[in-house]
């Protein structure tokens, strides 16, 4: 295994004419969790999305397990990755978002077991039996036969994360997944993460509002401003003595409210 | 003053004639449907498509389709077909243009029925790494399916009303029966109204139908599996 389960090695990436990531780079260490933070349209949730290969990329070289994302060797030279590489890829991400996502004419449990089945090939008893199992982890074992729809926010943020745990993924990408959510709803979701960061099985990368929660939590707290990793460092330090002019007004931009 | 004299004995002896040819046009309605369903889902799929060609074809042939008459084209697959060594029977002509034409005009159905699908569940299902197979089948498709009902249905309905055009190649449809029946007797009022009558009876029924199908499709727990 690597050192680091995710390298940006000067990533450009552009939309239209707009310019949001050029020659950025960025590390993330095995099993470590990272918490970005900065305003929107700072590029945080790209940076998850390019990890996903929900956006591609324009130039540089983005590795996941040290292997290259979006790029494949061919003869000895690189090319864009084609599907196939991709989807091998993905099975080394999960990813969670901002608006779950479920599958809204499924049951919770095949939310759960429609990719282990259909991607995995797991029988439909093992992925059941992992599926429930999940819901148990997430506490929602007795909705397993409900649907989405009958569910309320926090609980349908807890369901993305055990069908994205389901697939086995060693990197978990967290797209702000509070962020929609009613204020007394968001700590039964942040639970679940304080558990699975407990385990030490995954690395997380959490892109948040929750300043609290990604100080108790990361390893290291990125500050994303325009594009670029203005400041990182601990959470300590992020917080408490925060280096750069930016990073300070935003900061305290977010205790004012 | 015009004289409008039914005769009901005339009417009792052509209608049971009109019922059994009005089975051949329900059979080129639901092979024609059928594979006006098949055609639109392809096409709709096609228009998708990565490959500029292949998603401009599609788009142009839906045009092409849907800018020239049914006529036009049932006509040129029964007579101008067979000169490149096409040879069909009416109904089979009649299916294959019906299925054509309406695939046409379904596909858009399809695909306006596939985009109202949020763009979150195209992304849960890259995340989770399903096939674009599985993606349509068990995701989206699904979800799109209840949409797609009225107009689909409104389209097959027409292609229902639409079946008279091919007595011009011979089927022996209900129209056609009518017009022999009436030049036979010297009697046109009652085979055409109840050819009316006929297509207006089934044509109530199966929009009924399809407004009971909407409204009784679950909202959720529909899968194709």
């Amino acid at each position: 295994m690597t050192d680091y389960a995710i390298e940006f090695d000067k990533v450009t990436k552009r939309f239209g004419d707009n310019l949001l990531f050029e020659n950025f780079d960025l590390k993330i260490k095995q099993n470590e969790i990272v918490s970005i933070i900065g305003s929107s349209g700072s590029g945080k949730s790209t940076l998850l999305r390019i990890l996903m290969t929900l956006e591609t990329i324009d130039a540089g070289m983005v590795r996941v397990q040290g292997e290259s994302l979006w790029h494949m060797q061919k003869n000895g030279a690189w090319q864009p990755a084609n599907e196939r590489h991709l989807h091998r890829m993905r099975g080394q991400l999960g990813m969670v978002f901002q608006h779950f996502n479920l599958f809204p004419h499924m049951t919770v449990l095949r939310n759960i077991t429609e990719a282990p089945m259909h991607v995995l090939g797991q029988s439909k008893e093992t992925a059941r039996a992992q599926a429930l199992e999940l819901l148990r982890l997430v506490g929602l074992e007795d909705k397993a036969d409900a649907f989405p729809s009958e569910l309320s926010g926090g609980q349908k943020q807890r369901v993305g994360i055990a069908r994205a745990l389901a697939m086995k993924p060693s990197i978990l990408l967290l797209d702000e997944i509070t962020s929609a959510l009613d204020p007394e709803l968001v700590d039964e979701v942040l639970e679940v993460i304080r558990k699975l960061a407990a385990e030490d099985a995954f690395t997380m990368i959490l892109v948040t509002h929750e300043m609290y929660f990604a100080r108790e939590i990361s390893d290291r707290v990125c500050f994303f401003d325009a594009g670029k990793v203005v400041e990182e460092g601990p959470p300590e330090q992020i917080f408490n003595q925060p280096e750069h002019e930016r990073t300070r007004a935003f900061l305290s931009s977010f205790l004012s409210v | 003053m015009i004289e409008f004299d039914w005769d009901w004995a005339f009417a009792w002896e052509v209608l049971p004639l009109l019922l059994d040819a009005c089975l051949i046009t329900l059979q080129a309605t639901l092979l024609g449907s059928m594979l006006a369903i098949v055609m639109g889902l392809l096409l709709a799929l096609l228009r998708r498509s990565r490959w500029k060609t292949v998603s401009y074809s599609a788009y142009w042939w839906m045009e092409f389709v849907r800018s020239t008459p049914l006529l036009v084209q049932i006509y040129f697959l029964y007579y101008v077909a067979p000169e490149w060594g096409l040879n069909m029977s009416p109904m089979m002509t009649g299916v294959i243009a019906l299925g054509m034409h309406y695939g046409a005009y379904l596909s858009e159905v399809f695909r306006s029925g596939i985009d109202g699908v949020g763009k979150g569940q195209w992304e849960a299902s890259i995340a989770l790494n399903l096939s674009p197979y599985r993606t349509y089948r068990d995701v989206i498709l699904p979800q799109a399916l209840r949409s797609m009902i009225p107009a689909s249905g409104n389209y097959i309905i027409a292609m229902f009303k639409e079946t008279p055009q091919l007595s011009a190649i011979t089927l022996l449809e209900m129209l056609q029966l009518a017009k022999i029946m009436g030049s036979e007797n010297f009697r046109y009022l009652e085979p055409f109204t109840l050819v009316g009558l006929i297509y207006l009876v089934l044509s109530l029924a199966a929009s009924t139908g399809i407004r009971l199908a909407e409204r009784r499709f679950p909202k959720e727990g529909f899968t194709l599996s």
